[in-house]
């Protein structure tokens, strides 16, 4: 657990932006595709630390953010069911839905629980065998396995009770999405590192060479982000666009077998709508048609759901890093983590709550500030 | 542009949106006794305008009143947690500890208690027992005495065992007035010690997310420490003991009673490896995570080091730090230097802290 204190060493990020000051004679852009580097880049206040010409893009990275608005009714909708146990990640019950949240189907009596592990889940299943136990299976290449694995061992143990609504996601075809969008200004990618953990790096040289982008795989840590954009601007000014490995403490090449061959064994690549940026083709996950049985949709045919989406919320753009999210209107004022307008403003992880939450001081003084009359200063 | 590949197709953001409508909340949800934004509001805009009243408006720790002539701080609070037993403690000190600690951040030593009990049926008797000789023996150890108590049982399944209410009085000194209304810039912030222990330690016992850490939870009757500091100076401006909420909570009621800004230096702040571990694990931030025996003080800049002396001197804050200070800028906002030298704002929670997915 030292490593924490040593990724966050102030004196050797300090060299690391030396050498970015020293390195950078043009402006770049840059996007870190995971909402955790955002949270670590707000956090920690790298961006104000970067030299001007480098500009961080936030990515649509967060998981919590980009599971379809579909999606959270379909689980609202399963969730209020007397006979369902609805298990979930916390960070998913304040997810707006239309019209009300996970938290609010609880304080009407829907039995929604917060759990750690799918597996935790799994056992719910096993303990109350007269209700049916749904978990919500979201997120990127990261929580993936875990799910597949419960299925898998749901079968295994002929537990019958227990059922997945899946909304998994892919990184790749994402970040092909955004290369190919008209109005992309991004120049290099901070890859996330977690992701590459489990998938290797095999799906990102074809990437990197068809867009003439670098992808370096970045981790977590305030070091792990400075050494990611160090690279990325090396590779910017030197006019070059490899994978590069900046997190190779965690990630080999090849990924994680055992992970990746749970992945192959229980799901299946689908098509995936993104909430606030619509479908990209061969970028998320469903169950296989093996483990059919196990999948909440089809075990609840949840049908005739009616989203409603506000017309003032322009998180796609945020999401696509088209958009910093102190310039959407909404901002801070229609749109705040208490009142969110989108996912954005939600999860700890978004760009918009990130922003929010750490920038408001510099971003929106004359909203939230009193006036120095007001104040009893001495 | 690079040619279109076949599995992909551009993306025309026009007319995109996000869904997610404005919403209200018709119903009672957890993050309305999270002690952050929704608890405020609860407190502010439905309990207040109902009771009415002119001490209630004070909202602090605890009232401060005078009966017959004679200054009283007054406070309750109800204890729900679960487990009942957890590492440092369990409800019966807690429902104590918790109770005098907001007496004391009138400046008042608590004198005398009520205690509440809550019980399930069904709840074995023995522990019942325990809980009970726990709650003696920290009021004996606070010294202050359960003068009054009452006890309900409600039905299987409609309570965690056993709740506990308990409320407080005691006497403030003299020359002592705890307030936020008397914060101004250039007071000097102090924390009595390691922030987060509390709540890392019911974490680490918590169904579903047991994990291996030496933690203990920070409970702890502060009445002894604030006497302590007030030896020194009556001229504290004010004290808080941040429950939940957090550190974080806590700052943000002061700068916003007191319309002064609060600037932290983040690495100046006791956090120890344990809860920082444990928090980088979990998507926590320990300044929101709830102590039961810390508390942070705003005290003028000339009596700070011998305040922190006093404190340092003191079982209960021999871990104190300067952290920060109020300043005249952002008024009711607070800050945080981080350790790299940028800057963030710390807001007031909004309800309860929710663990990241990944």
């Amino acid at each position: 657990m030292k490593y924490i204190d040593e990724f966050q060493n102030p004196e050797l990020a300090r060299r690391l932006l030396d050498d970015i000051h020293a390195t950078v004679t043009r402006p770049w852009a840059l996007m870190e595709v995971c909402g955790g580097q955002t949270h670590t880049i707000i956090r920690h206040g790298i961006d104000q630390l970067l030299p001007e010409q480098v500009e961080l893009i936030h990515g649509p990275g967060c998981p919590v953010c980009v599971t379809p608005l579909e999606v959270i009714d379909k689980a609202l909708e399963i969730a209020s069911r007397p006979d369902v146990v609805f298990c979930s990640f916390g960070d998913m019950l304040r997810v707006p839905g239309t019209g009300r949240d996970l938290f609010q189907v609880r304080s009407e009596g829907g039995d929604v629980r917060v759990v750690y592990s799918p597996l935790d889940a799994l056992r719910i299943a096993q303990e109350n065998p007269g209700r049916e136990v749904v978990f919500f299976g979201i997120g990127f290449e990261t929580t993936a396995p875990p799910n597949a694995m419960t299925v898998y061992q749901a079968r295994k143990l002929g537990i019958r009770n227990f059922s997945l609504l899946v909304s998994h996601v892919r990184v790749p075809p994402a970040i092909e999405a955004i290369m190919r969008s008209p109005s992309c200004r991004v120049q290099g990618f901070l890859a996330a590192g977690h992701v590459c953990s489990v998938m290797g790096m095999g799906e990102y040289p074809e990437l990197a060479a068809r867009h003439r982008v670098p992808i370096v795989v970045t981790g977590f840590e305030p070091l792990d982000i400075l050494e990611g954009v160090r690279r990325a601007v090396r590779q910017l000014e030197r006019g070059e666009h490899t994978v590069d490995n900046a997190y190779a403490r965690a990630v080999r090449p090849e990924g994680n077998p055992a992970a990746l061959a749970m992945l192959e064994d229980v799901f299946e690549v689908t098509d995936r709508a993104w909430r606030g940026i619509g479908v990209i083709p061969d970028s998320g996950w469903r169950l296989s048609s093996r483990y059919r049985e196990y999948d909440a949709e089809h075990r609840f045919s949840v049908t005739g759901i009616n989203t409603l989406e506000p017309a003032e919320c322009r998180s796609g753009e945020v999401l696509q890093g088209l958009l910093k999210p102190h310039e959407c209107e909404a901002f801070g004022t229609l749109c705040t983590p208490r009142s969110p307008l989108g996912a954005t403003m939600v999860s700890s992880e978004g760009a918009c709550a990130a922003y929010y939450l750490y920038r408001r001081l510099e971003l929106t003084p004359a909203r939230t500030a009193v006036s120095p009359e007001a104040s009893p200063v001495a | 542009m690079p040619e279109t590949a076949p599995h992909t197709t551009a993306l025309d953001i026009t007319g995109w949106t996000c869904p997610a409508p404005l919403r209200d909340r018709p119903r009672v949800v957890m993050g309305h006794g999270g002690g952050g934004a929704l608890s405020a509001e609860l407190v502010q805009h439905l309990f207040a305008p109902a009771f009415g009243g002119e001490v209630l408006a004070q909202l602090g720790d605890s009232a401060a009143v005078t009966l017959g002539g004679v200054r009283l701080a007054f406070s309750t609070d109800s204890y729900v947690v679960r487990p009942l037993f957890f590492p440092g403690g369990g409800i019966g000190d807690l429902a104590v500890n918790g109770t005098v600690n907001d007496l004391a951040m009138s400046g008042a030593r608590a004198a005398y208690l009520s205690c509440g009990f809550i019980l399930e049926e069904g709840v074995e008797m023995s522990v019942v027992a325990r809980v009970a000789e726990a709650l003696g023996a920290a009021a004996r150890a606070a010294g202050v005495e359960v003068a009054t108590g009452d006890t309900k049982v409600v039905e299987a399944g409609h309570g965690d065992g056993v709740y506990i209410n308990t409320a407080g009085i005691g006497l403030i000194p003299a020359g002592v007035d705890l307030r936020p209304q008397r914060v101004v810039p250039g007071d000097v912030v102090i924390v009595s010690g390691e922030i987060g222990l509390h709540g890392v330690a019911i974490l680490s016992v918590r169904d579903g997310l047991e994990f291996g850490v030496d933690i203990e939870s920070d409970c702890a009757a502060l009445g002894g420490l604030v006497q302590a500091m007030l030896a020194v100076t009556p001229d504290l401006h004010v004290l808080r003991d941040p429950t939940r909420g957090g550190l974080a909570a806590s700052l943000n009621e002061i700068a916003a009673a007191s319309g002064t800004g609060v600037v932290i230096q983040e690495g100046r702040v006791p956090v120890p490896a344990a809860v920082g571990n444990a928090c980088a694990i979990l998507g926590l931030d320990p300044l929101y995570v709830a102590n039961e025996g810390k508390l942070v003080a705003f005290v003028p800049r000339e009596h700070a080091d011998a305040v922190l002396d006093a404190m340092r001197a003191h079982p209960l804050g021999r871990h104190a730090a300067v952290i920060g200070e109020a300043v005249a800028d952002h008024p009711g906002m607070v800050v945080a230097r981080t350790g790299l030298g940028g800057t963030r704002v710390v807001d007031l929670p909004i309800g309860e802290q929710l663990p990241r997915i990944c």
